[in-house]
């Protein structure tokens, strides 16, 4: 496993929340919050992925959307270092303190020409950030643009194209390239591979690997797929109902989990292997309504470790082993079940 | 093995579109088994969902069903032909949804937004027995239960949208089982779930079928949900089935180029950390730009020029009813 080249973190988020309110009624009363995102902590390294994962509505996206700034936290600290070594509070600033870092951070979407003109060529696609940042000279743009389409290794002959042209693995490259257009040094991909075929997904993941590898990139890397995970992370954090239940280096979080919902969520991933038929453990009900958590432990109606005290007292976040954190009121005494490789 | 309740020969269904004729399915086979799971795997566009349509007789304009039999042993015992019915008519009528239950992706899609739960079941339950409202209101309740939902006497009376996702497939599940039918098609339906409530509705399809001696077909994209519910699979590329066989040698001893590469490309929870995945080169090609030859051709590592890209390979047979469709396995013809 390769190990991130610097220990300065490019990114530190602390205590972040973002709640939503919800409104009833003609004249739009607030009755109540959804805790989409509720107390998130975590760092990433110089040229270190981390993954965020857990099911839909755990609050994933929120996240990724606060760090860039597309929506405002309700409070919290995103701390972003920049090109001279600084770190910023991105979390405080207004649209014009913003602006000077947006090219840092770049986003890589599911879906990366939902949001865009199909009229615009490819070139135009991948030009347009040049041309905002201030690249008005054409031919070095066209220059640049052809040598982004070279990272993403696509041929220069699709630089006229027209977006529905391109099938789902091609469209994801063009979104890699403008995203890598100005050099930013932290992506945030949400999802990027979910919504494509297997033997595409696989050329997608080895792109952003090398990428990773060639511009000492840093990912925040959005999924809900383990297995995919597994494949682009050197630490992985788990988040249930808007909080992170567990983090740790992607090995031992796969091998040993702390915590019964990662076991839980390990076990219920199906394995590509007819001989490993495993007996899963099967979560009862649905994940916890991030407008109306249940008290204690968020998770303790499903799980089957909890106790009387779980009910009731909110676990810590709490470092168990250097570089893996847990909050479960219980992680010191239980012996879980990760995944082992091999046979 | 009991004898099958289905038996699909050479099915094939084209749609005849203005830009030319996609060949959505060409020329499938295989036998579905009273209590076994048939698992149908491939890439988007490949022809799972068509061939479950074609076996279900819904499929749409300009599609059609060109060529093949679907040979049904009904309740009766006896045997027919579904492509020869009228595809409207009473018999396919009484067939879809009494004797062959249908679970598809989008619970939202397939379930009314106006009528409550109940409704819709009691409905199901009525179109195929002769219930009085109250006797199959009680069904219903039965019903929701076995399919694992919390209080389903209060449940019935709820609308499909007051449901999360888990909840609303358990419905469908209960639909689709409601007029006790022995063959149950499933078409992706997990995909649109998250793993846990995968696992759940999983394991809610094989106690079911368990229980009922179900012959279950069971569509995917997935490999993992292939390698731990199906005892036979069909793996299809481009409309074409590649390789079929117990699932064992589906995973252990696969044949095809393109079962081989696939599996290759799948990411696991059990690799190494950041591993590189192995590719296959290319995309899936338009469904109207199919290669000729072998379909898999221009994407496949063992491709011998003259042969594959020429002629289209018949089914070899190996033991255990393991089959595939490609050169290697056949000596050129002189
Ligand atoms: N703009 C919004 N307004 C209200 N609620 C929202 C909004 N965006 C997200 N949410 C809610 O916040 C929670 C977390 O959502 P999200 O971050 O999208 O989760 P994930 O990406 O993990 O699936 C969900 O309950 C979702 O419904
Ligand atoms: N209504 C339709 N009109 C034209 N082509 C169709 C239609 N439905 C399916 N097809 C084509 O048939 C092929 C098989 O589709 P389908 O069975 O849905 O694939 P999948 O394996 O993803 O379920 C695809 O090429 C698709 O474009
Ligand atoms: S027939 Fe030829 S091209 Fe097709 S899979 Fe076999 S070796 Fe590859
Ligand atoms: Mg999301
Ligand atoms: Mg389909």
């Amino acid at each position: 496993m390769t190990t991130p080249v610097l220990e300065v973190p490019v990114l530190e988020v602390r205590g972040l929340r973002k709640h939503f309110p919800i409104r009833q009624g003609l004249l739009g009363r607030v009755t109540g919050q959804i805790r989409a995102v509720d107390d998130v902590s975590f760092s990433i390294a110089h040229g270190e992925t981390l993954s965020l994962v857990g099911e839909s509505g755990c609050g994933k996206t929120t996240t990724s959307r606060c760090i860039l700034r597309a929506i405002a936290p309700t409070s919290g600290k995103i701390l972003f270092r920049d090109e001279h070594g600084d770190a910023i509070d991105v979390a405080g600033l207004d649209r014009k303190g913003l602006r000077p870092l947006r090219r840092r951070m770049q986003m890589i979407f599911q879906d990366p020409f939902s949001s865009l003109n199909p009229r615009m060529t490819i070139a135009e696609i991948i030009g347009e950030p040049l041309l905002v940042q201030g690249m008005r000279d054409t031919r070095e743009r066209e220059t640049r643009v052809a040598d982004l389409l070279r990272l993403v290794r696509l041929p220069a002959a699709y630089l006229n194209r027209f977006p529905h042209a391109f099938s789902g693995g091609q469209r994801q490259r063009i979104g890699i390239a403008r995203a890598l257009a100005l050099n930013p040094s932290l992506i945030v991909a949400d999802e990027p591979v979910s919504a494509l075929d297997v033997s595409v997904q696989a050329q997608i993941v080895n792109l952003m690997l090398d990428l990773q590898d060639q511009l000492g990139l840093t990912y925040l890397f959005v999924a809900h797929d383990l297995s995919v995970v597994k494949h682009v992370s050197h630490r992985v954090a788990v988040m249930y109902a808007g909080r992170i239940v567990e983090t740790a280096p992607t090995k031992q979080l796969f091998t040993s989990p702390k915590h019964p919902y990662t076991e839980a969520l390990l076990s219920a991933v199906p394995v590509p292997d007819p001989r490993r038929r495993a007996h899963r453990i099967v979560l009862e009900g649905d994940v916890a309504d991030p407008s109306n958590p249940p008290p204690g432990c968020h998770f303790h109606p499903r799980c089957k470790y909890a106790t009387e005290q779980c009910r009731t007292e909110v676990p810590a976040l709490t470092e168990i082993e250097p570089g893996h954190a847990v909050s479960c009121l219980r992680a010191a005494e239980l012996s879980l079940r990760g995944v082992a490789s091999g046979s | 093995m009991a004898e099958p309740i289905l038996q699909v020969r050479g099915l094939s269904t084209y749609f005849f579109a203005d830009e030319g004729v996609v060949r959505a399915v060409d020329g499938a086979s295989f036998d579905l088994y009273p209590g076994r799971t048939l698992g149908i795997v491939g890439e988007s566009g490949c022809g799972k969902s068509v061939t479950a349509r074609s076996i279900l007789r819904i499929v749409e304009r300009p599609g059609r069903i060109v060529g093949g039999e679907i040979l049904l042993r009904r309740h009766s015992g006896q045997v027919v032909d579904l492509v020869t019915l009228p595809s409207d008519g009473s018999a396919m009528r009484q067939i879809r949804g009494g004797e062959i239950g249908l679970v598809f992706q989008e619970p939202m899609s397939s379930l009314s937004a106006f009528h409550t739960v109940g409704v819709q079941l009691i409905e199901a339950i009525r179109l195929h027995s002769p219930l009085s409202k109250k006797a199959a209101r009680a069904r219903a309740i039965e019903l929701l239960a076995l399919v694992g939902i919390p209080r389903p006497a209060h449940r019935i009376d709820a609308y499909s949208f007051e449901l999360s996702g888990g909840l609303r497939q358990r419905v469908m599940v209960a639909l689709a089982l409601a007029a006790e039918p022995h063959v149950l098609i499933a078409d992706e339906p997990t995909t649109a779930l998250d793993v846990t409530t995968q696992a759940q509705i999983l394991e809610l399809i094989a106690r079911l079928q368990r229980e009922r001696d179900l012959a279950v077909i069971l569509i995917t994209h997935d490999m993992g949900v292939i390698a731990e519910m199906a005892d036979d699979v069909v793996v299809m590329y481009l409309g074409r089935e590649v390789e079929k066989g117990p699932v064992d040698a589906i995973f252990h001893a696969p044949r095809h180029p393109y079962t081989q590469s696939l599996l290759r490309s799948i990411p696991s929870v059990l690799a190494e950390p950041r591993a590189r995945l192995a590719t296959i080169s290319g995309s899936i090609p338009h469904p109207l730009a199919r290669p000729a030859g072998c379909p898999f051709h221009p994407r496949c590592p063992d491709a011998m020029p003259g042969r594959c890209d020429a002629d289209v390979p018949v089914e070899v047979s190996f033991a255990d009813n393991h089959v595939t469709a490609c050169h290697l396995y056949t000596e050129p013809v002189a």
